[in-house]
């Protein structure tokens, strides 16, 4: 993996509103959101239960469409494609890290690491070369043929980093990664995305613990009920609030 | 589609309990519904046999009257004749037409009395074609041959002693038919009929000198040349029955009658019998639709989450709908099985029964 160049804007929020409908209710979950991430950086989207991080990442990932503004993704908006287009954007260009890990319970960690490549149509043989490569980058080689519920929290997290990264894809997003785990497993977990951020894949850190996201990422989104607070940014070893 | 197999297999047998209970259920549906379908059409075809109805392209003429009980031709106020055999064989769409007698009469066996019928064997092409039309061939003995006297064939309860003679009778025995002497000579094959599986043989000369019925005739058998004629002969032969019997049309004293009609005589007395069957198995299919469509349901709500997870790494709607229909399509294979085994031992059974 080579590192990228962070001349463009990867992901692209622009003035993004979600609103849910709970009844009679309705719920701004995120409103006029905007921030951009550039390739190969390691950005942190942080606040409080309730501030709209999960659903910023579900916009980001395609997961969701925004009621208003747009997501752009590698310059294309992505805010009103169709499902099957939306899932071929996912498959190929988003890798997801969830923090109860998501891995389908009846498949070994090989095949959970197989799948994402069998909806991109890849073949059996490379699905499986892949697989094999990817499980040692998380040295779990000696773990393949074990079921999730064979499988520690922290192994369980690692096949999923396997998972998100069978795609080659350019962004992570990662969504408490680290809620589900311990604290030495936690550090571990991290490690390997900040290893992957230094082999040039950009990461999006959501999380509420601000030790996380202080340690490992150079660009801080602080949000509060939908809205973006401020953002920090890593110069030079030292944290500055940089302007909206 | 292919890749997806592996996948819907996993599904299914880890949720194993429930895909053996679907797959039973869907077992004992059909075999509900195979059953009653097979139930309805062996009625069907054990009345028809009951009933003599053949799809043969004979048209039968009887003469009106009392209806009774009793063979064709008894309380007939103003019966068939010869000529009017004569007649009908005159018309150009007809083939052939014989007159058939059937008498009831008294038979002594082993110092047992019965009553039953007996019915005439015409000689020479009449016979053929009534042989042809019985197609009831000799499973013990032979048939009867022109020149045939003090000889009688006998239906096929005869000879498993379901005639109520004490034993069976078989070839080479002797039985008094109205107190004189005849020789049995052969049996014919199982009908499935309690009145042919019944019936004497006897050619016509001795039954005509035994029973002094003359030139009258019971039935008229009509072969027509033209299966696709049918109701045009069948017109030609009222118009001329009309003629003969100087009668009006709508006050006729005789009866022409089709295989069609007799098919749908027997299909209306079948039709309420054949509705109910169809209201239950349709009941059956009903009830396991709506249990397949809850277990399919009940299956995609418990793995919304499994969705979930499969579309965030990029399965398109398309892609997790193959792997459901995948998991229908190995249900389905299972569920032919079923289907095919039972038809495979309907069609044994069958079998069985017509030999």
């Amino acid at each position: 993996m080579k590192k990228r160049k962070a001349n463009r804007e990867l992901i692209k929020l622009d003035n993004i509103s979600k609103i849910y409908t709970l009844g009679e209710t309705k719920v701004n979950a995120v409103d006029g959101l905007s921030f951009s991430v550039s390739p190969g950086e390691f950005v942190s989207v942080m606040g409080p239960s309730g501030s709209g991080k999960s659903t910023s990442m579900n916009l980001i990932g395609s997961l969701d469409v925004p009621t208003k503004g747009s997501i752009f993704l590698d310059g294309q908006d992505i805010s009103h494609l169709y499902e099957s287009d939306l899932a071929q954007i996912r498959g190929r260009k988003i890798g997801f890290i969830f923090q109860s890990f998501n891995l389908i319970p009846n498949l070994t960690a090989k095949e959970n690491v197989m799948l994402p490549m069998m909806f991109q149509g890849v073949d059996e043989f490379k699905r499986e070369e892949r697989s094999e490569d990817l499980l040692k980058l998380v040295e779990l080689q000696d773990r393949m043929d074990q079921y999730p519920n064979q499988l520690s929290g922290g192994q369980m997290q690692r096949v999923a980093i396997a998972r998100a990264l069978a795609n080659d894809p350019e962004v992570v997003l990662a969504d408490e990664p680290t809620g589900n785990l311990d604290t030495v497993t936690g550090e571990k977990v991290m490690n390997f995305l900040l290893k992957l951020n230094k082999q040039g894949k950009t990461i999006v850190l959501v999380t509420h613990d601000p030790d996380l996201a202080l340690k490992y990422s150079q660009k801080i989104y602080w949000l509060k009920d939908g809205k973006l607070d401020k953002i920090t940014s890593k110069k030079v070893g030292k944290w500055i609030k940089t302007n909206k | 589609m292919v890749n997806y197999f592996p996948l819907a297999f996993r599904n299914l047998k880890r949720r194993g309990i429930r895909s053996y209970l679907t797959l039973l259920g869907i077992f004992i549906g059909i075999a509900a519904v195979i059953s009653l379908i097979t139930l309805g059409a062996g009625l069907k075809s054990a009345v028809m046999s009951q009933f003599g109805v053949s799809s043969t392209q004979v048209i039968t003429v009887q003469g009106g009257g009392l209806s009774g009980y009793g063979p064709p031709g008894s309380g007939v106020t103003r019966p068939l004749t010869v000529d009017d055999v004569v007649a009908i064989n005159k018309i150009s769409l007809v083939e052939r037409a014989i007159r058939r007698n059937i008498v009831s009469g008294k038979l002594e066996f082993n110092d047992i009395v019965g009553f039953g019928y007996a019915t005439n064997i015409l000689d020479g092409e009449d016979r053929r074609f009534i042989y042809a039309q019985i197609d009831a061939p000799a499973i013990a003995g032979r048939l009867l041959k022109d020149g045939d006297t003090n000889k009688v064939v006998l239906g096929y309860n005869f000879y498993v002693n379901k005639a109520g003679f004490g034993k069976p009778i078989k070839p080479g025995d002797q039985v008094l038919i109205q107190d004189k002497k005849f020789e049995v000579v052969g049996i014919t094959k199982q009908k499935g009929s309690f009145i042919l599986d019944s019936v004497v043989y006897m050619n016509n000369k001795p039954l005509e000198d035994l029973m002094g019925y003359g030139d009258k005739a019971d039935i008229i058998a009509v072969k027509i040349k033209d299966k696709d004629s049918m109701d045009k002969a069948k017109e030609e032969i009222e118009k001329l029955m009309r003629k003969r019997r100087n009668v009006k049309e709508g006050e006729e004293d005789f009866e022409v009658s089709t295989p069609e009609a007799a098919l749908e005589t027997v299909n209306n007395v079948l039709g309420g019998v054949q509705a109910f069957i169809i209201i239950i198995a349709s009941i059956s299919i009903i009830v396991g639709a709506i249990g397949i469509i809850n277990t399919m349901t009940t299956s995609v709500l418990e793995r919304r989450r499994e969705i979930g997870i499969m579309k965030s790494i990029g399965a398109k709607n398309s892609q997790i709908f193959a792997q459901f229909l995948s998991r229908i399509r190995i249900t389905w294979f299972d569920r032919w099985a079923c289907r095919s085994a039972f038809w495979d031992v309907y069609w044994i059974c069958r079998n069985c029964r017509n030999q």
